[in-house]
């Protein structure tokens, strides 16, 4: 037996529970790539076949036929035809059907398995049809259609057996010859069969009053729906602080009492302060944000797994509709409240062209996580914690204006873009709004381990080298007794340069300083700051004090509120433009986006600061 | 002759025809690879947020499909009188 590794891939509609499925068989070692040449997820796993034997199992993107309309669609088809670069034939093709919307989902499967090829149809969220009033025969259909079919529930690990036992049958069937193509339908054809099968396989239907429908009547309504949204996402942003908070200072507490053990165990050294300085100041100070990044991921989740996200789509439309874009890029921009990356990367779904590009341009206005970081700790040392209105803070107010300004400026832009560079037919706004579902554990816990990986990597790999550097940067040539460390330093003379730039809209040396590794990533801003306010301090007592006071010794408010409107726009990361670069295929579409953004933000940051010193808060 | 964005929401009707030529291809090969073709029975379920008559939710058989008000003026409708359930159509 010196067979190759088999492959299996699942084939299905969009929201058929292809994911949930393929998580219940592969479990949580998943390899997550992109195919060669494009921006398409390739996920895969592994599953063991009844006889013990490996086998890799390639989750494809969801599609609704084989005449394709996106890049993901056509990876799906080139894969099943055996035409994509870098990925072997599949030896079987599973189907995930949607039980309970079958006269759907039957039109693709009957194109797939017309095809020939070893297939097996696995008829998932039979639970959901059941909780629908609707009892089906497999059997019947497996009949109709000539291939096994196997009833499953993904989430409760319901028919994976039966489909693995199945899936190894087609396999030994696929090596006794080659496939046999049956007659192609037309279209029309395809959906009166699907229609007719999904009769015959329906063995009880009773009336039930179905739960989505139900909750659609609240959540959908054209005077509640839009009410409940907004206070889901003010409840989603509340909690992203009040509850990773603990967790936050508990983290703090960790990397201080390090950074304090390390001073008192080891002799004075360039060493231990590269260690306390360069690399505990810096990476620490940026890993404390993960339990907030898990929090919003958490919830982002959460909304896409049950189905309200789509919902949260068709309630945002008619807005979005107004600067030209649809429902479809609520979604993406959501998402990168979170992290631009991710939410660039979702674009995806978008299906025309001018709208995705004006997406892309916009959602780095979004206020991502990584500038949290940021405005946390500018607003914690200049803002006074004052409660303006009971339960409502001063600190939260600045916070909010932030988030608006983001909002507004995105919305402004995509107005201005949409009327000149991405010009084009208004764009339409077509989507499935999926059944509600609970999310299971599983999933959630998957998808935020893979998020949490991602960043603890970037905080790691690229944070950690550029912490090291800035510390290396910041520290040579070694100042002459008396002389000031930070202004003999290589950093500091690169700073001169750049300060001149930025002394009009407020910005200091220090400021000028930190902008250059904040050109990595936005929360470098964070370790930068305290890092250089490490070295520039050179006594034990004013080490001591906190990156708070010593910015408050520091910055006026005004350069401090120009600070927060820069990073309202400043395009500072290397992952966004590297996916923006990736996403569009050239350096055109990320060029501009520097440009125009580092535009918005030297104006803004000056308005802000001019505005801010003839008010007196200079 | 009424179409799709017309009818009253909660009741039964069939596209009657579609005037594919008044949307992009794309949109038109999407809308109906989700069913909304002729022939198809559906029903409106929502109609617009606040004030507006846009974006509509259309139920086609056990799924509902989120479009605007411009692909649903291309569709023309009949309300279907009984409403059709099951195997007994």
């Amino acid at each position: 037996m010196s067979r190759k590794p088999g492959v299996v891939a699942l084939v299905g509609n969009p929201n058929a529970g292809k994911s949930a499925l393929f998580n219940a068989l592969t479990g949580a070692r998943q390899k997550i790539a992109n195919y060669p040449g494009v921006t398409v997820e390739r996920k895969a796993g592994r599953m063991l076949l009844p006889n013990g034997e490996p086998i890799e199992v390639v989750d494809l993107p969801g599609t609704y036929g084989l005449d394709t309309t996106s890049p993901d669609e056509e990876v799906t088809r080139r894969v099943i035809m055996g035409e994509q670069p870098g990925q072997v034939q599949p030896d079987v093709l599973v189907i995930v059907l949607d039980a309970s919307n079958l006269e759907q989902h039957l039109v693709l499967a009957q194109e797939v398995i017309a095809l020939g090829r070893p297939s097996v149809v696995a008829l998932n969220m039979v639970d959901l049809a059941e909780r629908d009033g609707l009892v089906l025969d497999p059997g019947a259909l497996a009949s109709e259609l000539g291939v096994p079919v196997i009833a499953t529930v993904a989430v409760r690990r319901r028919g994976l057996d039966d489909l693995a036992t199945a899936v190894a049958a087609a396999r030994a069937m696929s090596e006794a010859g080659p496939p046999q193509p049956r007659a192609r339908l037309t279209m029309p054809e395809r959906r009166m069969m699907a229609r007719t099968m999904a009769r015959g396989a329906i063995l009880s239907e009773t009336a039930v009053h179905r739960l989505h429908a139900r909750l659609d009547r609240v959540l959908l309504h054209p005077w509640l729906g839009p009410p409940i949204l907004f206070a889901l996402l003010f409840v989603v942003f509340q909690a992203v602080f009040s509850w990773a908070k603990p967790v936050q200072e508990a983290l703090d507490g960790l990397f201080s009492a390090g950074s304090a053990w390390l001073r008192a165990e080891m002799a004075p050294s360039l060493l231990r302060d590269l260690i306390t300085d360069g690399v505990i100041a810096g990476v620490g100070s940026v890993i404390v944000f993960l339990p907030q990044i898990l929090v919003l991921f958490f919830f982002i989740l959460v909304m896409e797994a049950t189905g309200y996200m789509a919902r949260a789509a068709f309630l945002m439309d008619r807005m979005m509709a107004g600067v030209g874009l649809s429902g479809r890029s609520f979604i993406p921009l959501l998402s990168s409240f979170a992290c631009a990356v991710p939410g660039i990367m979702s674009t995806r779904s978008i299906t025309d062209p001018r709208d995705r590009l004006t997406t892309i341009l916009i959602a780095p206005m979004m206020t991502c996580s990584a500038r949290l970081p940021v405005y946390a700790v500018i607003i914690a040392a200049f803002i006074p914690a004052r409660q303006v209105l009971p339960g409502v803070g001063l600190q939260g107010l600045v916070l909010l204006a932030l988030y608006a300004m983001g909002i507004v400026g995105a919305m402004g832009a995509a107005l201005v873009l949409r009327r000149s560079i991405t010009r084009g037919a208004a764009s339409g706004f077509i989507m499935e709004l999926p059944k509600y579902q609970l999310p299971t554990v599983k999933d959630l816990a998957l998808g935020l381990f893979q998020r949490a990986w991602i960043f603890l990597r970037r905080a790691g790999t690229m944070i950690f080298t550029v912490a090291i550097v800035l510390w290396l940067l910041l520290n040579f040539p070694r100042a002459a007794p008396g002389q000031d460390q930070v202004n003999a330093s290589i950093a500091g003379h690169i700073a001169n340069g750049l300060a001149v730039v930025v002394e009009p809209i407020g910005f200091n040396r220090d400021i000028a300083l930190t902008l250059i590794p904040t050109m990595a990533a936005r929360e470098v801003a964070v370790s930068s700051l305290a890092t250089t306010y490490a070295v520039g301090s050179n006594d034990e007592a004013a080490r001591a004090v906190g990156l708070a006071d010593q910015l408050k010794r520091h910055w006026s408010l005004a350069t401090a509120l120009a600070f927060l409107a820069w990073f309202v726009f400043a395009p500072q990361c290397m992952s966004t433009i590297a996916v923006t670069r990736r996403e569009t295929n050239g350096w055109k579409w990320p060029a501009f986006m520097l440009g125009y953004l580092f535009g918005l933000a030297y104006v803004f940051a000056g308005a802000v600061y001019w505005i801010a010193v003839a008010a007196g808060l200079g | 002759m009424m179409t799709l964005d017309q009818i009253p929401l909660g009741a039964p009707a069939r596209i009657t025809r579609v005037d594919w030529d008044a949307l992009v291809p794309e949109e038109a090969q999407r809308l109906q690879a989700l069913g909304l073709d002729e022939g198809a029975d559906v029903q409106l379920a929502y109609r617009g947020v606040f004030m507006t008559r846009d974006p509509l939710a259309v139920e086609v058989g056990r799924m509902t499909v989120a479009l605007r008000r411009i692909h649903a003026r291309a569709m023309q409708v009949e309300l279907v009188p009984e409403p059709v359930s099951g195997a007994g159509a």
